[in-house]
């Protein structure tokens, strides 16, 4: 019988959920990796057994977890993220230049074609690769050597590159974002990469054909439409219709457009999902109402998704991966709130339930669709 | 030559080598911090990059080495380690700093 793995990152460990297809029972194994950060979890879709976790700490920096066995055991791997080089400088907060320093994993993107080839998005911000199952990981630099790394600074979360999305009719062209640089493309697997921030417009950046700079919070792609590519910006919902060469907005009726995740269902491609909160200095949903927007419609039209969801005295945000789709027959959406709850919906949105109320502030949310 | 040194690790990384609280290692003479963290991470490699720097072997921030009572995380990592920690009569204190949050 098919069933669900989601995959839970929080501030003080690793959880996974599990489920059959209905979605209603589900059971919870963790904390895994107790006390530690865990900014990612992600499966490979070439072997669901296969499931990569960063693991960070403060205090002992940055690992690499794989699994085997679908998350079961895991073992340490590779560690080792040293940039391509001399890494140079970005801009710093009050503008100065700064040296590039490898701080923590913040997003791991497998290989949809390889089980042993998988991505890393790391702060600060670089793009690594592993293609001997993490036991090595080397630097795509050419992203680095675009020209405008000087330009790029960090957002008020770090200098990170927390978005990788892989063209699944064309591997060799991949999608990252990075606040506050903003959105890259390259066509050629990584060698050469160019900004693709045309049509991006912020209210600190007075230059509207800004190359980078932008603080771009979460890309999405479905996989069947890899040409168009919805965008939650710091401000903002954005949609790209030529891969990212040209974006438009499509915040439409939303009560607010400040947000950080964005996903598109499994099988309808122009039906996305977002959860906007207050603003920038209020990072939490407005109102005290935890709200799901979702727009049928590729944007522009947003209906609030609210049954099962807190409705009063609610003041969590949603991080920039917390949110995920399965591809069963009812698509389900999940997300996880900075107040330790797991949300899901066995119906494309249109109720929710919590799988889980009390889990330490959640980072990342990640769902397997398994057989 | 070789000096049978103990090592006691705190709880995070005890539990990613899977090892009790102390670890025995045979460290080369003379017996120095970065003497005893070579042997320490050759050992037990998961530990690389958790202690030190891969590339500049510089001690993160929020780690602190002890001997003998004292605080040596800003000695030399060359310096030479009190005599009761090379002998094994004291262990090396791997600390996580308390700081952090």
């Amino acid at each position: 019988m098919s069933g669900v793995r989601v995959l839970v990152g929080t501030r003080k460990g690793a959880f996974v959920l599990t489920s059959d297809g209905k979605r209603q029972k589900w059971d919870v194994s963790g904390p895994h990796f107790a006390g530690w950060e865990i900014y990612h979890v992600k499966g490979s879709p070439v072997d669901p057994d296969r499931i990569w976790v960063s693991q960070s700490s403060g205090w002992f920096g940055q690992l690499i977890q794989r699994s085997n066995d679908g998350g079961r055991t895991f073992e340490p791997v590779g560690n080792k993220f040293a940039y391509d080089g001399v890494p140079g400088t970005h801009q710093w907060y009050d503008g100065t230049p700064h040296p590039w320093e490898f701080k923590r994993v913040w997003h791991l993107e497998p290989s949809l074609s390889d089980p042993d080839t998988v991505y890393a998005g790391v702060e600060d911000a670089a793009l690594f690769k592993t293609t001997d199952g993490g036991q090595s990981w080397d630097e795509l630099s050419g992203l680095r050597g675009h020209g405008s790394g000087p330009k790029w600074a960090p957002g008020a979360g770090g200098m990170c590159l927390h978005t990788i999305l892989i063209d699944p009719a064309n591997p060799d062209r991949i999608f990252i974002a990075i606040s506050a640089a903003g959105a890259f493309r390259t066509d050629d697997g990584g060698a050469t990469w160019k900004p693709i921030n045309q049509g991006l417009h912020s209210q600190y950046i007075p230059d509207p054909k800004a190359e980078v700079g932008h603080c771009v919070h979460r890309i999405a792609m479905h996989p069947s439409k890899p040409n168009t590519l919805f965008m939650q910006k710091h401000w903002d919902v954005m949609r790209s219709d030529d891969a990212g060469d040209s974006w438009h907005e499509v915040s439409g009726n939303l009560p607010t457009d400040f947000g950080f995740p964005i996903d598109v269902h499994a099988h309808e491609p122009e039906t996305i999902y977002v959860v906007p909160i207050k603003s920038d200095s209020e990072h939490y949903v407005m109102d005290g109402k935890l709200r799901v927007y979702r727009s049928r419609s590729g944007g522009n039209e947003w209906e609030a998704l609210t049954k099962g969801l807190p409705q009063q005295d609610c003041y969590v945000n949603v991080l920039r991966d917390a949110m995920a789709v399965d591809s069963l027959d009812s698509c389900g959406i999940y997300f996880g709130t900075t107040g330790g709850q797991v949300y899901a919906s066995a119906d494309s949105g249109d109720s929710w339930a919590p799988i889980v109320r009390d889990l330490p502030a959640v980072l990342s949310v990640e769902v397997q669709t398994l057989a | 030559m070789t000096a049978r040194v103990r090592v006691a690790l705190p709880e995070h990384l005890r539990n990613l080598a899977k090892v009790g609280d102390e670890v025995e290692l045979d460290v080369a003479t003379p017996v120095t911090t970065a003497a005893i963290l070579d042997a320490l991470e050759a050992r037990y490699p998961m530990l690389g990059g958790t202690i030190r720097d891969y590339g500049t072997h510089r001690r993160r921030a929020f780690v602190r080495f002890f001997a003998c009572g004292e605080d040596v995380s800003h000695e030399p990592a060359d310096a030479a380690v009190p005599a009761a920690v090379a002998s094994g009569t004291e262990p090396f204190l791997v600390v996580g700093a308390t700081a952090g949050g």
